[in-house]
């Protein structure tokens, strides 16, 4: 009997669960994304994955688009009042989820909090670091002054997530996690966070933007590409990132399904070794000896691997659509890149001709190295390219490791030519200064040039650009640089990767090049 | 046997302070935590604050002193990439892998326990050779590939079950357990077969081996020339026989299932310890995988332990003190 | 079932081998394994005579034949009667030169890991005091380190290469035999006849190999065999990872990960047929051990 009415009860509770679980599901979304966040502080770690959820919590002063333009954001307008001084006027009546007010304050606090996190492994202070001072002239008007005329200042604003004084004054990074002090102006607000599971997020309805479609949001990290793809095929998920381009045939056959997707700003890329003059490590004769004079800094050799690249091919075969080729670092419409200038055009008979030019008649041997964890395919890829070398005469082996021990060994300029990715800001002093700049440690230039190239021609451009505020003339001395390296063959560009998503056929999707995957973005068809 | 033990323990002792040098060397050799974590677009200066930040810039010896300090005060570190304290982002994860690896076990043992018994009982029959043809499969398919495929068939095609993830978890102990809601079993379902497919094999195999050796045992001949009936000989005499062998093994393979989860936690996303180790391993998160394997050697130590023990009682021909 | 069989025989001159090779004969499903095992090693063996093509040679492949489906045409003409992979390698060649790949690795770091962990057990259990401690305490040390941070280190310290993770395996894999070994050791030595062979005052390698090692084997080699077809499978799953084969030399295991993200999108060739070589091989060498087990027990034979 009393199992009777516990069967009841339950059945009642199911019933109800059915009949309120109904307009629930349409005011919730589930989402499911590939690279776990590692943090909700919004300046612990700086990483793609955790400025995509501190994007919903928390708003910048200048906030970006789908493009990567800058919109207003906590800030209505910026402007250079003079060379080293700028101007933000800031929203007024924002309040952040605990009804706390925005002020310029808040503006200043975040400035200094910014430097100052404990134990961070790659924090956000770079791009306070050229701010000299802040001046509050009233409760929503800033002045910041920078170290010499910077006109970038705008475009890392666009990087920093502002915080409350009175609520952050003294929040550590475990309070951001465990949801006290995950406090925002964002559109939505956190309501419950397992670290690399699940993050859940209810809509705040004071936003001052756009209204968020979804009451409640379930964001989760799913890892494995082919279990992401199949939760969003079983149904379990609405909405995926980082699709894999093996499953996109079958995806975009699939009528309850749409994807949306827009070319990106990474671009994938060939290094060389221009550090070594004599022999580099992995490169050698056709016998197997090493060659005393490092081949890789001869134009002619670099040009030849460029040509011998068919990028047509790895673009439509190996990654199945989801790229482009590129000889540079920008796709069109991007502020700096270069007009005419097409992807070299794969050409092997110019390429063994160009080789022979340069003392290599019949080849020699050259192992490529790349990651087989990081960007879509890359393994893949290296192969193809071994396949076109080879058969452009120079003997290719290929290693692809993990990107733990491989990305320590390319840093330490132990390849003689690797593949690697660039995600870039759309600003083109951002990867010129990092990876084709000569290394430079005051300057902080050429961190991430593993090649070692260097060129002081580029570099005094680079200079001179970075000094320049008029956005006109800096975009024709970035595109000058570029150009020359380009030109020179400083990398070997391969072509810039899509950023695509896929969602049950209800929903849609606004784009971003950035990457980014957001709640906000997400729509009811 | 109280010196015997407090032996072994002091022993593992030294096993630990192995455990973590062995660490400590090879985290640094694989490479560098800081190169993996830092944004790309770091430059030179923020670089050399991260390594001062995580302790890095100090030489490997003074690193594993400051590391050797604080876990004689019980603090086995703060995790690089979360800033948390090792030890409590472990235990956080733990309940997920305990119920995972306690419900591959349940499963292997209800399926394979039977199956192994008739495979035993009749080893002649055509079903017994499928029984064991099977369970050769369970030992030869790769995790990663069988895991996929229960996907797609009971998830995407029937959709039966949840594809990926934990329940809802409901408290028990302080603690959070998925298996106490019938959400948090139907996520568990499959990853939890997946995991079996190994076990259940291996105690297939026990269990016919068993059932064979004790069939031909005087004792067993002598009960059924008593005119016991076939059932009471099965279930009493020879199960009873058996079982002890079973669960010994049983018991020692949860070990390794409990450390070593980590390729069905990645293909079901399943929130354990297993996927926590595989993702500080990748990025080389040092305090994590320090204080992990401190747990994991502290727990094999414990049921090798206790394995011996038990040997020794069991079987007087064993003695636990050496020549000596 | 051997027991009545074996009755009369015993009268003929019998050595041991030839007692183990007249009753391994016996059973049909274990000769099935041998002649199963025997042409896949064969297969191995002879991969450069018997492939339509070289699968290791970059120049022959073109990634646009790649993931044509079982039968169709490629570029150079070769027929690729179980498709291509993505790469555009012929999936029939790719299977058999990754056999070989398989069984050097499985059976090469079985055979190491058995020998080390083989010995290392038998000097545990006789020796015993210190030496026993330190030994076992090592194992202890093994069976917890994960699988997977070890081949990260021994990549680290050593490079990529087919030798380097049959170390890596090895390293991984000797604690098992190390285990067994001991376990079984330590009731024999107890034995009446390894006291008498003590009192003969014989040496101890002697005593080791000779008359503890050998009552030692049937658990041994029950292990073995499931530990050569764990060996395979651990090379897939750390091919999975990235951590195994080169990518230009692929394994069975490298192949069936490789396959693995086009399981969804319906290529099932390029992980299928690796999978069924690597289950046929596994099976074969299952079969062949299952009987074994059974021959060399003593105690089924009563």
């Amino acid at each position: 009997m009393a199992a009777m009415w516990r069967g009841l009860v339950l059945a009642g509770l199911v019933g109800a669960a059915c009949v309120l679980g109904a307009p629930g599901r349409a005011q919730t979304l589930t989402m499911a994304v590939g690279a776990p966040v590692t943090s909700l502080d919004p300046h612990f770690h700086q990483l793609s994955p955790n400025n995509a959820v501190a994007g919903m919590i928390f708003d910048r002063l200048i906030n970006t688009d789908g493009q990567s333009r800058m919109v207003p954001g906590l800030a209505e307008s910026w402007t250079p009042i003079a060379p080293d001084l700028w101007e933000f006027r800031l929203r007024r009546g924002v309040r952040f989820h605990n009804g706390s007010a925005f002020t310029a304050e808040d503006v200043a606090f975040t400035f200094q909090r910014v430097p100052n996190v404990p134990n961070s492994p790659s924090s956000f202070a770079a791009f306070v670091r050229p701010i000299r001072g802040v001046e509050i002239v009233d409760s929503h008007t800033l002045r910041i002054a920078t170290h010499g005329p910077y006109p970038l200042l705008a475009q890392d604003m666009t990087n920093l997530y502002i915080l409350d004084r009175e609520t952050h004054q003294s929040a550590t990074t475990e309070q951001f996690n465990s949801g006290p002090a995950a406090v925002g102006t964002g559109p939505f607000r956190m309501s419950a966070h397992r670290m690399g599971e699940r993050i859940e997020f209810e809509r705040n309805d004071a936003y001052f933007g756009e209204r968020p479609a979804f009451q409640r949001v379930i964001y989760r990290m799913i890892t494995n590409d082919s279990a992401r793809t199949a939760a969003l095929l079983a149904g379990d998920v609405e909405f995926i990132d980082q699709v894999p381009t093996a499953d996109l045939a079958r995806l975009r056959a699939d009528p309850r399904l749409a994807i949306s997707e827009t070319v990106g700003l990474r671009l994938i890329f060939l290094g060389l070794d221009h550090l070594r003059a004599e022999a580099s490590p992995f490169v050698a004769d056709n016998e197997g000896r090493p060659i005393p004079q490092n081949p890789l800094r001869d134009r002619r050799v670099r040009r030849a691997l460029s040509l011998a690249i068919d990028r047509e091919a790895i673009a439509a075969r190996v990654m199945e659509g989801a790229a482009t080729p590129s000889g540079q670092f920008f796709p069109p419409g991007v502020f700096s890149h270069i007009p005419d200038f097409p992807p070299p055009r794969h050409d092997p008979a110019e390429a063994r001709r160009l080789l022979a030019e340069a003392g290599f008649p019949q080849g020699f041997r050259l192992t490529l190295h790349g990651p087989n964890d990081r960007y879509p395919n890359d393994a893949r890829v290296i192969q193809a390219i071994g396949q076109m070398w080879t058969r452009a005469g120079v003997r290719t082996a290929v290693e692809a490791q993990p990107w733990t021990t491989f990305v320590a060994r390319a840093g330490r300029a132990e390849f003689s030519a690797f593949l690697i990715g660039w995600g870039s800001n759309p600003e083109g002093s951002h990867p010129l200064r990092n990876l084709i700049a000569t290394q430079d440690r005051e300057r902080g230039w050429g961190a991430s040039n593993r090649g070692r190239y260097s060129n002081r021609e580029i570099d005094a451009r680079l200079e001179a650009a970075l000094r320049e505020l008029d956005d006109a003339r800096r975009e024709r001395m970035l595109i000058e640089a570029q150009r020359m390296a380009f030109e020179d063959v400083a990398i070997i560009p391969l072509y810039i990767q899509t950023n695509i998503w896929a969602m049950r056929r209800h929903l849609r999707h606004e784009a971003r090049v950035d990457e980014s995957t957001r709640a906000q973005d997400v729509r009811p068809r | 046997m109280s010196v015997y033990v407090l032996r072994r323990l002091l022993q593992s002792l030294l096993v630990l302070v192995a455990m973590s040098v062995i660490v400590f060397i090879g985290v640094y050799a694989v490479g560098d935590p800081v190169e993996i974590l830092i944004s790309p677009d770091a430059d030179q200066l923020e670089r050399e604050r991260a390594i001062q930040a995580l302790g890095l810039d100090r030489p490997l010896w003074e690193q594993y002193l400051v590391f050797v300090q604080r876990a004689l005060q019980g603090d086995l570190g703060r995790s690089f990439v979360f800033n948390e304290p090792a030890l409590r982002l472990i235990l956080q994860k733990m309940p997920a892998t305990l119920e995972l690896a306690f419900g591959a076990m349940v499963i292997a043992i209800l399926v394979g326990l039977p199956l192994g018994l008739y495979a035993g009982l009749r080893p002649e029959s055509p079903g017994a050779r499928l029984i064991m043809a099977g369970s050769i499969l369970g030992f030869s398919l790769p995790t990663f590939w069988v895991g996929l495929m229960l996907i797609m068939v009971f998830a995407v095609q029937l959709g039966w079950l949840p594809s990926t993830g934990r329940g809802e978890t409901a408290a028990l102990f302080g603690l959070h357990w998925s298996f106490l809601t019938a959400n948090g079993l139907s996520h568990l379902l499959m990853p939890a077969i997946n995991l079996a497919l190994f076990k259940i094999s291996l105690v297939i195999r026990l269990t016919r081996s068993g059932v064979r050796e004790t069939m031909l045992m005087d004792y067993v001949k002598f009960a059924r020339a008593k005119g016991l009936s076939p059932a009471r000989v099965t279930f009493v005499h020879v199960f009873k026989n058996i079982l002890i062998p079973v669960v010994t093994v049983v018991g020692l393979e949860l070990g390794s299932t409990i450390a070593f989860s980590v390729v069905t936690e990645s293909v079901f996303a399943w929130p354990g310890m297993g996927k926590l180790i595989i993702d500080s391993i990748n990025a080389l998160d040092r305090p994590v995988i320090v204080a992990y394997l401190m747990i994991i050697v502290l727990m094999f130590i414990v049921i090798n332990l206790v394995v011996d023990i038990l040997y020794s009682v069991l079987d007087p021909r064993v003695r636990l003190e050496g020549s000596r | 079932m051997s027991e009545a069989a074996l009755e009369p025989a015993a009268a003929r001159e019998e050595t041991p081998f030839r007692r183990f090779v007249s009753e391994f004969m016996a059973s049909k499903v274990a000769v099935g394994g041998l002649l199963v095992f025997a042409a896949v090693a064969l297969l191995a063996l002879f991969a450069p005579w018997i492939a339509p093509q070289n699968p290791y040679d970059l120049a022959q492949l073109d990634i646009m034949d790649g993931r044509l489906p079982p039968g169709a045409v490629g570029g150079s003409g070769i027929t690729h009667w179980l498709g291509t992979d993505d790469q555009g390698r012929d999936m029939l060649s790719g299977i058999i030169y990754g056999l070989r790949i398989s069984l050097t690795v499985g059976v090469g770091s079985a055979l190491i890991a058995c020998l080390l962990g083989a010995s290392l057990g038998l000097l545990a259990a006789y020796a015993g005091g210190r030496t026993d401690s330190v030994i076992m305490r090592l194992v202890d040390l093994q069976l917890s380190f994960p699988t997977i941070l070890a081949a990260l280190m021994i990549l680290a310290f050593l490079g990529k290469g087919i030798l380097n993770v049959v170390i890596a395996l090895v390293v991984v894999e000797w604690a098992y035999y190390a285990r067994t070994v001991r376990g079984s050791a330590l009731v024999e030595r107890r034995r009446e006849y390894i006291e008498a062979a003590q009192c003969l005052a014989l040496p101890t390698s002697r005593i080791l190999f000779r008359h503890l090692l050998p009552n030692c084997l049937p658990p041994l080699i029950v292990v073995g065999t499931i530990q050569i077809a764990r060996a395979i499978a651990l090379e897939a799953t750390l091919s999975f990872l990235g951590l195994g084969v080169p990518i230009t030399e692929p394994s069975l295991g490298l192949l069936i990960a490789n396959g693995y993200e086009y399981m969804l999108s319906g290529k099932y060739w390029i992980s299928f047929y690796p999978g069924i070589a690597l289950l046929v091989t596994i099976v074969s060498i299952n079969l062949m051990g299952d009987h074994l087990r059974d021959v060399l027990n003593p105690r089924l034979k009563k």
